[in-house]
């Protein structure tokens, strides 16, 4: 579609091109609480952007002001460089697809699509064009003259995005769109999207509280917690280095021990336990200084128990496992470490891999990049 | 052999018999309970709804009275032609004495004359007058009885008046309905009533135009009222709903006086706009006894009903309706022209037949607001009913509101489709 302007547009072709921005939005319902705090977020043209984040966190709140159906109580929300605080939601141009789709139950799948064009004024033959266009796109060509009632989950899906691109919007805004679909169906949704933003070059605000769909989809992840943006980083940014608790709790699996930071070392943070033992971590948090309480964060999979493939010299720690899961492709064992038995390590199945027993003592050590010393 | 799967024949169950045979057995018990549950309902339905119904649709066309109080006389006329300009002979009048001894005796002969009074006013003066002399003839000494008859009343020499004993004699009649739709039954076959006559028809009309009305009026003044109950917060819809409930909670005939109060002449309306200055006092405007004052108050006792419904299918259109047509770049106005009012007629449509099948047949109201040229049809209905006891004619007319209303109940579902009715 955005190819009649021109060169498509690749992702990060103009990075520098600001197209959508939050500048210092803030958003209160009751002049009591603020929803959102202090939001800034730039994008460039062409971009999948993600905010994920737990409900109530303002990710939400944050899309609606940006489609125009809530307004900031704060601050200026740009789109392409021109402020679009006054302007009404349906002069925005903006394409959105909702959670429970919105599809129109008194008008056919042809007619649903076609709505966009006709408050455009466009004409007949083009509106049909164009509608043709948009369902074979998402490979529906034959449902035109059907209800919505009468498409299944996925299929509404597919008709709710196509919807949403047939106007060819510069911006599409996706609420949860694939909240209400079951997993499998919701993997090859997932793949498809992103396919479609990336082909036609469309930047894309995806709003999720599902980790996985975040990481698999996006360019970018902003992770919402409390109104603010927590982390904005590209997925394996976010999830090999989360810049604070919340982050690292919030993506994936993570393991967390409490200690007190002893010294700093060439960027390596030693620190002390609870109950006495030292290991090595990364400073990553601007509060972790000596003498400050920290909690570190190790991945389950970064977890070494073989000590040959462990570095020379690192801190290891004992652990006793209370727990062997066989999930298949890895095992995922339950470990009793520095007073926490909720310590997780997972391991890949491969034939040279030690299946560990209940009741066995084994010593774990890590590289001291991938245990981050963040916030108390 | 139980194969259950067997192709051919029906499908046996484990001991041999059918499979239909022995599903039926196995739910009979189900079945009777169920029917034991709703036994109650079901007699009261047949009792107070489905035998009254038959009994009206009955009385309307059964019109046994006159062959059962003068059968001799039917019997005789059957012999006479009207047409021919001639009386009847003595046959007939010895009938008819010997039939009204009878009748006196048992005390019918009145209401025969009520009922053929309906057909030919002077009948009823006729029949108790002619009464009280025949009583005192014998029909085995006294005949011949024409002389006699018509002196005791030149109208028993009349033509007409034995056509129309003659006319209303069947067992079954159209009668009832062709007063109902202002015509009669005569001696020639039905006839247009006698202009001056003619006021049901118009009755009718009027009924049907002022529901409308007043069915438009529900729709124009509820359609904003559900639409804020069904966006408002829980809490706040729920206070407002006991608003639009509270008339329930009132007696049907103190709301309606509460409107004479305001609209009579010298009531709070006209008094305000007196004293206003918008009105002279001595040119105070007529807002009650006329159709003005029964659509402002059927309007207002009918509210509910309509907003009733609308609010129960508004709930149901989900919000983001309206923000995805905005999205799509569709102003305020074509977001709910295109898409919430489409979605919002099922609600709509049933309040309508709601509001205008209960205002057809209202009653109460038009009689204490409506004057006379506020009245319904159910007003003449009742008058039926109570005061000139014409129970025919009344089961007639009822007939055809029912009629009528089935009809355009029909003509609903052709145009907007039944199954596009909502209450909720």
């Amino acid at each position: 579609m955005r190819e009649e302007n021109g060169e498509p547009v690749l992702a990060d072709a103009n990075a520098n091109d600001v197209f959508v921005e939050f500048e210092r939005v803030q958003k209160s319902y009751d002049g009591e609480n603020l929803v959102v705090k202090d939001l800034n977020l730039t994008m460039p043209k062409g971009e999948f952007l993600t905010m994920l984040g737990p409900s109530g966190s303002g990710k939400t709140t944050c899309l609606m002001m940006l489609a125009g159906f809530e307004t900031a109580t704060h601050g200026d929300i740009r789109l392409g460089g021109t402020s679009i605080n006054n302007i009404p939601p349906h002069k925005r141009g903006i394409g959105m697809v909702f959670q429970n789709y919105a599809l129109f139950p008194h008008m056919t799948i042809a007619e649903n699509l076609s709505f966009p064009l006709e408050v455009r004024k466009m004409g007949k033959s083009e509106r049909e064009q164009k509608v043709k266009n948009a369902l074979d796109m998402v490979e529906m060509g034959a449902f035109g003259g059907r209800r919505p009632a009468q498409l299944s989950g996925g299929q509404q899906q597919r008709i709710a995005l196509a919807r949403a691109l047939v106007f060819e919007p510069e911006l599409v805004l996706m609420d949860e769109p694939l909240g209400a679909l079951d997993k499998q169906l919701r993997e090859k949704m997932q793949f498809e999207i992103t396919n479609l933003a990336h082909n036609l070059g469309i930047t894309t605000v995806y709003v999720t509280h599902d980790q996985t769909e975040a990481l698999t989809m996006s360019d970018r992840v902003a992770v919402f917690d409390d109104g603010r943006i927590q982390q904005l980083d590209p997925p394996d940014t976010l999830y090999e280095q989360p810049k604070n608790s919340f982050v690292a709790q919030f993506i994936g699996e993570n393991n967390t021990l409490e200690g007190v930071v002893k010294e700093i070392n060439n960027g390596i943070a030693l620190v002390q336990l609870d109950d006495g033992e030292l290991i090595d971590c990364m400073p990553v948090h601007d509060s972790v200084i000596p003498g400050a309480r920290t909690r570190v964060s190790i991945r389950p999979e970064r977890v070494e128990y073989n000590k040959e493939r462990l570095q020379e010299g690192v801190h290891t720690l004992k652990a006793e496992v209370m727990e062997f899961i066989y999930m298949g492709d890895i095992f995922r064992t339950r470990l009793n470490v520095a007073g926490n038995d909720e310590f997780i390590i997972k391991t890949r199945n491969a034939p040279d891999v030690e299946r560990l027993k209940p009741g066995q003592q084994i010593e774990i050590g890590w590289l001291p990049e991938d245990c981050r010393a963040l916030d108390a | 052999m139980t194969d259950a799967s067997k192709p051919d024949g029906p499908m046996l169950a484990a001991d041999g018999t059918p499979l239909k045979k022995s599903l039926a057995r196995a739910l009979r018990l189900q079945k009777m309970r169920a029917l034991a549950l709703i036994a109650p309902l079901l007699i009261f339905v047949l009792v107070s709804f489905i035998i009254p119904i038959g009994s009206m649709l009955f009385r309307s066309v059964e019109n046994s009275m006159v062959s059962e109080t003068i059968p001799l006389t039917v019997a005789e006329l059957q012999n006479w032609d009207a047409q021919s300009g001639e009386l009847p002979n003595e046959t007939v009048y010895a009938a008819f004495v010997s039939d009204m001894v009878v009748a006196i005796e048992a005390k019918r002969h009145t209401r025969l004359g009520s009922r053929l009074n309906y057909e030919q006013t002077g009948m009823s003066s006729l029949f108790r007058k002619s009464g009280r002399q025949i009583r005192r003839l014998d029909p085995a000494t006294d005949g011949p009885f024409k002389e006699q008859l018509i002196d005791i009343d030149k109208k028993w020499g009349e033509i007409g008046t034995w056509a129309t004993i003659k006319t209303h004699s069947v067992d079954i009649t159209n009668g009832y309905f062709l007063n109902a739709i202002d015509m009669q039954r005569t001696p020639d076959g039905a006839m247009s009533q006698p202009e001056d006559k003619r006021i049901l028809i118009k009755l009718f009309q009027r009924t049907l135009i002022m529901s409308m009305i007043i069915t438009v009026s529900c729709i124009v003044l509820g359609y904003p009222v559900a639409w804020i109950l069904a966006n408002l917060p829980m809490r706040q819809a729920n206070v407002l709903m006991i608003l639009v409930l509270l008339p329930f909670w009132t007696s049907l005939l103190v709301r309606t006086s509460a409107w004479k109060v305001m609209l009579q002449q010298q009531g709070v309306i006209n008094e305000v706009l007196v004293w206003v200055g918008l009105v002279a006092d001595d040119a105070r405007l007529v807002m009650i006894n006329n159709q003005f004052g029964t659509v402002v108050a059927m309007t207002h006792i009918l509210l509910p009903f309509m907003i009733l419904p609308m609010y129960s299918v508004m709930q149901t259109i989900q919000p983001t309706y309206l923000r995805a047509a905005k999205s799509m770049g569709a102003t305020n106005w074509t977001a709910f022209w295109r898409v919430y009012f489409p979605l919002s007629v099922p609600g709509i449509g049933a309040g309508s037949i709601l509001v205008f099948i209960l205002s057809i047949g209202y009653y109460i109201t038009p009689e204490i607001v409506g004057g006379t040229k506020g009245v319904f049809i159910s007003n003449r209905i009742a008058y039926h009913i109570s005061s000139s006891l014409n129970w025919g004619l009344a089961a007639a007319l009822g007939t055809i509101l029912l009629a009528v209303v089935l009809v355009l109940y029909w003509a609903y579902d052709k145009i907007v489709g039944i199954d596009n009715v909502k209450l909720g």
